[in-house]
């Protein structure tokens, strides 16, 4: 602990990127650059979301890390045992305890409240770079609210799939001036983006930041004639029985046999605690056992 | 009537070289204006000026805005001039790549200028990209391909259709037929006669094909070295020209 | 309807060492309504120099061309288009088109540029062709592959397709056989009959003195030559 500075990062750089935080809440759905730094992990291992929660702890919060919902992945483990050891702080896998939350690709189930912050990792922060590569000229479409481009891309899909066939990743036009990409979530957690806690989300490789402050209006873009819809597969968890959580496929066998549960562990677990069972699913007590 | 366009003093350098000097020219709605000249005399300088895609050093570029007000487009703010640039006016490139996207179909390229102007509606989008293919002849089934699998002359006809969706009052041409072969052009340009006719657009048009302007331009403008040396009605240039220069450009090539 | 006076015309050849080439001095000509006027003088006298100059096609050096009010020699180009379009008819020696047009829309384009309805026009072009004896098959091919005497009828049928107020006519009888020839004379006197100011070039002496109410050998005004020289 005392090779460290809290949370790792020097104070200095910790400012800087509050400096960018900041900005971008002033600012919801702006791209704010900030200086990434080197950080003892690769890339693509989520440095961006970690120097925002790095900037964003303090002593007192109790810190809770999820990879596509799940608290137990490698990658999960490894951010939170990183922080228990630079910071020393609390941490947690219940939703509802955890002040401030990184995740990879999920809003938690729960719904976050006013006293929470939700870190995002973040591969690709440019929604429009998919159809214009030059930074110089995405930048230009954003200052100028040039979207026409971000349609086109919805519109290709429905052309070559009959629906809009975006998934993840799907991009939103927030408070009605930036269109932001909400990295890779399902377009099934979108609507919870409008939420109380506020979202910070960090791009290490790309050295962007940006946020939406609490209660801030977050639309899902698409045609009157194909309107956005927070999909999810048509089901209930096999293991909790909830029918209003977003689902992992899970293969069991080579058989083919599948099963579907909630990509949230934190909250199928709960659900379960709480007497809730699912169709292929065990009372939780003997499952603990 | 009114000058759609008032191109006023306009002149653009390269450092010490002169890209274009003191042009000064009024275009009228309906009229189409050819640029001729030689390779390096200025021609696609001043129409990027003219398009707002180079600032000139001096000289005023004013056009009618559809209030009627006249304003010029070379201090208007950039958003007001890219606003311009995706409803009144239109730029077909000499490379069909300069002007479309080549990894989108050709009905998103054509939809893009109506998404851009806040149409939100994919079928009547998709309708109107199947009506403008259909009116530069590309049929209705090559609607989802892109336009790397399209031939030259169908990759212009595309980024015509591309430009002409919103409306446009006034089209800039750097050298459409270039590179197209012969029977090719004359399609093209047969094509784009009509649509100037029938929508009453004006253009300005840049090129050194003579033949290209005796059949689609009103006007004619000689370049030379950054300057205009000579402009009047594009039949009378051609066939009576003044100055030695114009004598020279239609004396050396082949009658047309 | 055609008011010329004082006109003059130079070409100045920069590319042959800048020489100056007087050709037409002083002109001077009028035509009312309903009159034909023929342009006469030898070869090189300057009888379609002055036609272009009336078109706007050759800047004159000099003096006025008023026709139906607008001076063509200091007119803007859309001016003298306007003029083209509505007022001034133009028959060429030779037919000048847009590649893949179909015969019928190449006649009928003068009645759609001012605004004619498109079914009314085609009628009017089909009648036209139908005069001139072209046959009907060659009617929805472009003209460019047709032979030079097919070619100059339909240049006619363009030309008289719309009623132009009034007409220049570069020899319009040329190379045609006896019974398209009475056609096109019957034409003439049809414009004249609806008040069209014409001006014609006729080397065929029977058809101008057919048609033609006056004659003005343009000789007069070609500087260094005489009227009736050779
Ligand atoms: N574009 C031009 N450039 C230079 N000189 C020209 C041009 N057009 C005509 N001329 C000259 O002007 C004079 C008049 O020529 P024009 O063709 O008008 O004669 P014309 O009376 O119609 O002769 P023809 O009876 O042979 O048709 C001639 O000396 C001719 O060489
Ligand atoms: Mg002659
Ligand atoms: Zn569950």
């Amino acid at each position: 602990m005392s090779d460290y500075n809290f949370a790792y990062l020097d104070e200095q750089t910790k400012r800087m990127i509050r400096r960018a935080i900041l900005k971008g809440l002033a600012i919801p759905g702006y791209q704010v650059p900030f200086a990434s730094r080197e950080m003892p992990m690769p890339y693509g291992w989520g440095t961006g979301g970690v120097q925002v929660s790095a900037a964003t702890l303090t002593p007192d919060d109790t810190f809770k890390v999820i990879d596509q919902g799940a608290d137990d992945t490698t990658n999960a483990v490894s951010i939170r045992k990183f922080f228990e050891k630079t910071a020393g702080v609390a941490t947690t896998e219940e939703t509802s305890a955890a002040s401030v939350i990184q995740t990879r690709h999920r809003i938690p189930e729960d719904e976050l409240r006013e006293d929470q912050i939700l870190v995002y990792q973040v591969p690709i922060p440019e929604p429009l770079r998919f159809l214009e590569p030059s930074e110089v000229e995405t930048r230009k479409m954003h200052s100028l609210e040039e979207y026409g481009l971000m349609h086109v891309k919805l519109y290709e899909d429905i052309a070559k799939h009959g629906a809009i066939a975006t998934s993840y990743a799907y991009p939103v036009k927030v408070e009605g001036r930036y269109v932001m990409d909400p990295s890779p979530i399902p377009k099934f957690d979108n609507p919870k983006m409008e939420m109380a806690g506020i979202q910070l989300f960090g791009a290490g490789r790309e050295q962007r930041i940006y946020a939406l402050p609490p209660y801030c209006q977050v639309v899902s873009l698409d045609f009157d004639d194909f309107p956005f819809e927070a999909s999810k597969a048509d089901h209930a968890c096999d293991m909790c029985g909830a029918t209003d959580s977003y689902l992992d496929e899970v293969i069991m066998d080579d058989a083919g046999n599948r099963m579907f549960v909630c990509s949230d562990t934190d909250y199928c677990a709960s659900r379960r605690k709480a007497g809730h069972v699912g169709a292929q699913g065990t009372p939780f007590e003997e499952d603990a056992a | 009537m009114t000058p759609l366009l008032q191109v006023q003093n306009i002149s653009k350098f390269y450092g010490h070289r002169i890209g274009c000097q003191d042009v000064n020219f009024d275009l009228y709605p309906g009229e189409v204006m050819g640029i001729v000249g030689e390779s390096g005399s200025g021609k696609s300088t001043l129409l990027n000026c003219l398009a707002g895609f180079l600032t000139p050093e001096t000289g005023e570029v004013r056009f009618e805005m559809r209030d009627g007000e006249m304003r010029d487009t070379v201090t208007m703010s950039e958003p007001e001039r890219r606003m311009l640039s995706r409803t009144d006016w239109a730029f077909v490139h000499q490379h069909a790549r300069d002007g479309l996207r080549m990894n989108v179909s050709a009905g998103g390229n054509v939809g893009e200028r109506l998404m851009a102007v806040g149409a939100r509606h994919y079928g009547n989008i998709r309708a109107e990209a199947v009506d403008w293919l259909g009116r530069v002849e590309i049929s209705e089934e090559r609607v989802d391909d892109r336009p790397t699998q399209f031939s030259g002359g169908m990759q212009q006809r595309l980024q015509i259709a591309r430009n002409l969706v919103t409306g446009p009052r006034l089209v800039f041409m750097d050298e459409p037929t270039g590179g197209l072969d012969v029977s090719v052009q004359a399609r093209l340009l047969d094509l784009l006669r009509g649509l100037v006719r029938e929508m009453g657009l004006s253009a300005i048009i840049v090129t050194h094909d003579l033949a290209v302007v005796r059949l689609l331009a009103d006007r004619l403008m000689v370049m030379k070295d950054g300057h205009v040396v000579e402009t009047g009605l594009t039949d009378q240039v051609l066939d009576d020209p003044q100055h030695a220069y114009t004598q020279l450009l239609v004396s050396s090539v082949l009658q047309v | 309807m055609i008011e010329i006076r004082n006109l003059s015309k130079t070409f100045t050849l920069h590319n042959q060492g800048g020489a100056v080439i007087p050709v037409m001095h002083g002109a001077e000509l009028v035509v009312a309504p309903g009159e034909c006027v023929a342009l006469t003088g030898a070869s090189g006298a300057g009888k379609s120099t002055l036609m272009r100059m009336i078109y706007g096609n050759y800047l004159a050096a000099g003096g006025s061309i008023v026709v139906d009010g607008v001076d063509v020699v200091q007119a803007e180009p859309r001016e003298i288009l306007a003029l083209r379009r509505d007022v001034l008819g133009y028959v060429s020696q030779f037919l000048r088109v847009v590649p893949r047009v179909p015969t019928v829309d190449v006649v009928a384009e003068p009645l759609l540029a001012v605004g004619a309805e498109g079914e009314a026009a085609r009628a009017k072009a089909r009648e036209l062709l139908a005069r001139l004896n072209i046959p009907e098959r060659l009617w929805s091919l472009s003209p460019t592959s047709f032979s030079g005497g097919e070619q100059q009828r339909v240049n006619i049928a363009r030309g008289f397709a719309h009623d132009y107020p009034a007409m220049l006519l570069d020899e319009p009888t040329a190379s045609l056989d006896a019974t398209n020839r009475e056609t096109v004379l019957s034409l003439i006197e049809e414009a004249k009959a609806r008040g069209a100011a014409i001006v014609g070039i006729f080397h065929d002496e029977a058809a101008r003195a057919r048609v033609c109410d006056r004659e003005i050998d343009v000789s007069i005004y070609t500087p260094g030559l005489t009227a009736g020289a050779a």
